[in-house]
Formats: structure tokens, C-alpha cells, sequence
């Protein structure tokens, strides 16, 4: 039975999310197949980065003010936090998660007469989302927090010549400059969250029902077919559309944050390189 | 190890615990530590050669050369890491299997047939009948070379940096001097970028650790892969029977990646004051206004 490559994407364009045919390939493996397969992967990859970026975002800024504060119980654990999550690796952080949640009771534990469910969380989507969750936080909150100290004096003290002090400072100078210094280092941040999105492969949350992200397929494809030279390359070329994208979307932020500076003082995203977390 | 261990199961309580913890798995678990020391140890060099052999191949005069240079440091940018990991170790191996297999088959077939990659058995790299030891010595070798490859790309991408952080006029003034070409580069332009360098070559150094990790997924029998051996569950089967405790071991390496980042910081800090010293950057000036 030959497939026509449309088929083929019928079949299997929704298979990581459990749609479509059942049955994963298992001989004469087609390129349309590979290209399919691991894009449909992707959605995992977008759905772990996309939403860990958006909590972690603001988490990241309480963990900022946190650890610029003067109060030690304010700065104290946010030091902390941000030095375990940025000084183990990753691949570490989710371990320890998912043997720590596996050591929840499987019925549930009691909160008030309530019984919280605990199963989910042993599962990728949400597990390894909450790592990837803390992780990016702490990354972003030592971006913040240098963005923060980096604030003009003379900025703060314009506006506290113009009688703008407390919340009024914090929401209408130091946050959106605090937010414009720090964009392109969080532009890389944000890259790389995604990139490191395809740990969550190894990070031991099992696959249900072989609904995995690109490097499961990609995995599935070269042990399959003994040929690692099309899957890897199919899942670097997604990674480049994606990287291009959040580029793009991160610098149309950045022209935002930037539009009242004359041209010359504009920050640029650079892309810097960093590898794993 | 101590005479009291000969039957674990007769002690308890901090005997027990000596003896488990110089259980002959665990003295191997001690050394898989090395094994992750060795890989940074062999490793940061070799990145070190192939960045500065990519940074000075992306500004050479010669176009081909610096396509070369560029393409490397390009690609470590938009893909993922873990891509290159798993895809370089399975095409290293087959490259070096297919190199042998020139040389040693008769018959000289293409290796990529179909579903498979096939060479005959005296190709196969290491042998079948040689020593496990060759085996592990074969699959941590692939892994360095990863690793380096991988690295050296974004030591290239810093040290391209660098080199051109290095004034244009320190340049011009050795030219003026009648420096050629080679002169210059090696006597004024790479004694002067490593201040310029430190930086983001001190930063890789905590991303190198933080990887080391991954030699676990190229099956190497690192500090990740005995974790989970010891801490799974043992049976009464076993000498030191215990529930699943692959929590405490995670935890510990937990606390030996924390702790060699602690030490890093403070050694790289160090260097990094040492190289401002009497340098024309900011660091450097700060030093020497607080001196005077």
C-alpha cells in the first residue's frame, strides 16, 4: 500500500497528539513520512517551550525583584533558587523531578477533604512543562535582575525629581527599562528554552502510546532505518523555522520596547550562543 | 572492603551504611566521577583547537576557508545540541566503520544498503572479540570528539569575537613595523584577545559541565547511568536490598554539579582578574584606580 504524500500527512500530521492512524510506520520509510512524523513532534516542542516561556516570564520578574531587594527574606531564596536551577544541568533538574513526583501516592493526596489527583503529574506534559517552567525562570530572572541593576541613575532620579515614586517608579520607568535592557539576552533565552525542549526525550517521562516530540520520531526513524543522516537533519531544519520565528517575534517586541530611543541608541538582538542548560 | 561487611545482612545502621557505600558498585560509582573529570579534562582543550582553527579559518583572506569557518559556527546556532550528540556519534562511528572497511574488506560494497549499515566483520570498529575495555576506550573516545566538534564551535564564535575586539590600531602599528601576515596574528593579535575572550570562554566552561551529562545518552557508564543503577530498587536477591532510592543519588549529583560551579566561579574569577591587569578596558581601569 503506497500513500500519496498527502495521505500521508493525514495520517499522521496529528499522531503525536493521538490522532490520525495508530500504527506508526514500520518499513519502506519515505521522506514525506520523516517530514510529517517529526513535524508532528514539533507541536510538542512548541507546546513545552511556548508555555514555559509565558509562566516563566512572570515568574522570572518576581524572582528579579526578589533577589534585588533589600530584604534577606525576600533575596535569600531567590539567590538560591536561581543559583541550583542555573548551576545543575537540566537534564539533572528533570530527574529529580519525575522521582520526586513518582513518590507522590498513586491515589491522591488529601488537601482539605479533597482529593488532588496526583497521576498527571508523573506524565511529560505536565512534569516536564513545570521543569522547564522553573528552569527558564531562573534563567530569566538573572537576566532581569542584571537588567535591573543596569538602570540609568539618572533615570531614577528624573523621576523622582518629577514626584514619581514608589509602585508609580517601579511600573512606569524601572520595569519597562528593566524589560528593554534585558530583551536581547532574553531573546537568546528564549531560543534556547527551545532548543532545550528536546530534552525532555531523555528526561525518563515515559511516551505515551508512542505520542512523543520531534526526537522520539526522529529516534524512532534512525533506529529504524540505521540512517541518522535524514531524521537529525529534518529536526535541525524544524529547529531553524522555529528559531527564525521566535526571532522574529521577540524582535517585533523589541521595536516596541525601543520606539521612543532615536535610531542610534537602539538596542539590537544579537544571538549569542549557549548551549545546554 | 571492611571485615565487618562479610554478610551485610546480619548489620545495621552505620556499619550497614559504611559497608554499602563501599560496596564494589558504589567504588565504581566513586570513579565514574573521574570518567566525567577526564571527558572535561581531554575535552576542553580539543574545543579549545577546533574553535581557534574555525575562528581563524571565518577571517581567513582565502573565501573557501572562510565559507569553511562560518558554516561551523552557523550551524551550532539554530539547531539543537542534543541533535548534533546523537546524530555525530552514530555518523562518526559509521564514518570511521566505512574508512576501515575500504582498507580491510575485500569486495568494497557500499556499507548504506536499504535498512541497514553493513561492513564486513573485520571492519567493525572495535573488533567483536576484543576486550570490553577496548569497547568503552571506542564509545568515550566518540563521545570527546562530540563534545570537542560541538564545542569548538561556539569557542570559535567567542574567539571570533574576540579577535575582533582586539584595537585595529595594535594591528596597524605592528604592520607599520613591517610585521608580515603570520607575524602580526601570532605576536600582537593572539597574545592580545584571551582578556577579550575569558569572558565568554568562561561562560562555555559552565555550559562544558553542565553537559557532561550527556555522555550517559552516548552510552557511556558516567555518573547519570550508575545513579539510576544503584538507586533503583534491590530485592532481597541482592547483598543490599533497599527501596527505590535513585531520589538521593539524583540529589547528590545534584550537589556535585553545584559544587563544581561554585569552584569554577571562583577559579575563573581569579583568572579573570589576573588578565585585566594593566589592560585598557574597564575592568582593568577599575583595577588600577583602585590600586592607586
Amino acid at each position: 500500500m503506497t500513500m500519496t504524500c498527502w495521505e500521508t500527512v493525514q495520517a499522521y500530521g496529528l499522531r503525536s497528539l493521538g490522532y490520525g492512524e495508530n500504527l506508526l510506520p514500520k518499513t519502506d520509510f519515505t521522506l514525506c513520512q520523516h517530514f510529517t512524523l517529526i513535524g508532528s513532534g514539533m507541536i510538542w516542542n512548541i507546546y513545552y517551550g511556548a508555555l514555559a516561556l509565558f509562566f516563566g516570564f512572570f515568574f522570572a520578574n518576581a524572582l528579579a525583584l526578589a533577589k534585588a531587594a533589600q530584604n534577606p527574606w525576600a533575596r535569600k531564596p531567590a539567590e538560591w533558587f536561581i543559583f541550583v536551577f542555573r548551576g545543575s544541568p537540566l537534564f539533572i533538574q528533570f530527574f529529580i523531578a519525575y522521582e520526586t513526583l513518582v513518590l507522590l501516592p498513586r491515589s491522591g493526596v488529601e488537601v482539605f477533604g479533597f482529593t488532588v489527583q496526583t497521576s498527571w503529574m508523573t506524565k511529560a506534559w505536565a512534569g516536564a512543562l513545570f521543569v522547564l517552567f522553573l528552569n527558564t525562570a531562573a534563567y530569566a530572572a538573572e537576566i532581569f535582575y542584571g537588567a535591573l541593576r543596569s538602570i540609568p541613575k539618572g533615570d531614577l532620579e528624573a523621576a523622582e525629581a518629577y514626584g514619581i515614586t514608589g509602585w508609580q517608579k517601579f511600573r512606569r520607568i524601572q520595569w519597562p527599562t528593566m524589560l528593554r535592557l534585558g530583551w536581547p539576552a532574553y531573546t537568546n533565552e528564549a531560543i534556547f528554552l527551545f532548543h532545550a525542549t528536546t530534552l525532555v526525550f531523555f528526561a525518563s517521562f515515559p511516551a505515551f502510546r508512542q505520542m512523543g516530540d520531534a526526537l522520539y520520531y526522529a529516534n524512532y526513524f534512525a533506529d529504524k532505518t540505521f540512517n541518522p543522516f535524514i531524521p537529525y537533519p529534518i529536526v535541525g531544519f524544524y529547529f531553524i523555522l522555529l528559531t527564525l520565528f521566535v526571532t522574529w517575534v521577540f524582535g517585533r517586541v523589541n521595536r516596541h520596547l525601543n520606539r521612543h530611543l532615536p535610531q542610534n541608541l537602539k538596542s539590537r538582538i544579537r544571538l549569542r550562543p549557549n548551549l545546554i542548560r | 572492603m571492611f571485615s565487618f561487611c562479610a554478610d551485610p545482612k546480619a548489620i545495621e545502621g552505620l556499619s550497614w551504611l559504611s559497608c554499602y557505600l563501599t560496596s564494589t558498585k558504589h567504588l565504581a560509582f566513586y570513579g565514574s566521577v573521574g570518567t566525567v573529570l577526564l571527558l572535561l579534562i581531554i575535552t576542553a582543550p580539543f574545543a579549545l583547537a577546533f574553535g581557534f582553527g574555525g575562528a581563524t579559518a571565518a577571517r581567513s583572506p582565502m573565501l573557501p576557508a572562510r565559507i569553511l569557518g562560518k558554516t561551523y559556527i552557523a550551524m551550532v546556532r539554530g539547531i539543537p545540541d542534543i541533535v548534533f550528540f546523537l546524530f555525530f556519534v552514530i555518523a562518526l562511528d559509521q564514518g570511521v566503520e566505512y574508512l576501515k572497511s575500504l582498507a580491510v574488506c575485500d569486495g568494497g560494497l557500499w556499507p548504506w544498503q536499504g535498512l541497514e549499515f553493513r561492513v564486513c566483520k573485520e571492519a567493525k570498529v572495535p573488533l567483536a572479540t576484543s576486550d570490553a575495555f577496548w569497547h568503552d576506550a571506542y564509545g568515550f573516545t566518540l563521545a570527546v570528539v562530540t563534545f570537542a566538534l560541538v564545542f569548538g564551535a561556539f569557542v570559535a564564535n567567542v574567539l571570533f569575537g574576540a579577535m575582533q575586539a582586539v584595537p585595529r590600531a595594535q594591528l596597524e602599528t605592528a604592520e607599520a613595523y613591517g610585521m608580515n601576515h603570520s607575524q602580526v596574528f601570532w605576536r600582537i593579535l593572539v597574545p592580545q584577545m584571551w582578556v577579550y575572550a575569558l569572558p565568554g570562554l568562561s561562560n562555555l566552561w559552565m555550559i562544558l559541565i553542565k553537559a557532561t551529562p550527556l555522555l550517559f545518552l552516548l552510552g557511556v557508564e558516567d555518573i547519570v547511568y550508575y545513579a539510576r543503577e544503584l538507586g533503583g530498587s534491590k530485592t532481597q536477591a541482592y547483598e543490599y536490598p533497599h527501596p527505590d532510592w535513585r531520589l538521593w543519588y539524583f540529589l547528590a549529583l545534584l550537589g556535585f554539579y553545584l559544587l563544581m560551579t561554585k569552584l569554577s566561579e571562583g577559579v575563573l574569577g581569579r583568572l579573570s582578574a589576573r588578565l585585566s591587569k594593566g589592560q585598557a578596558t574597564a575592568a582593568g581601569e577599575a583595577m588600577r584606580k583602585a590600586a592607586a
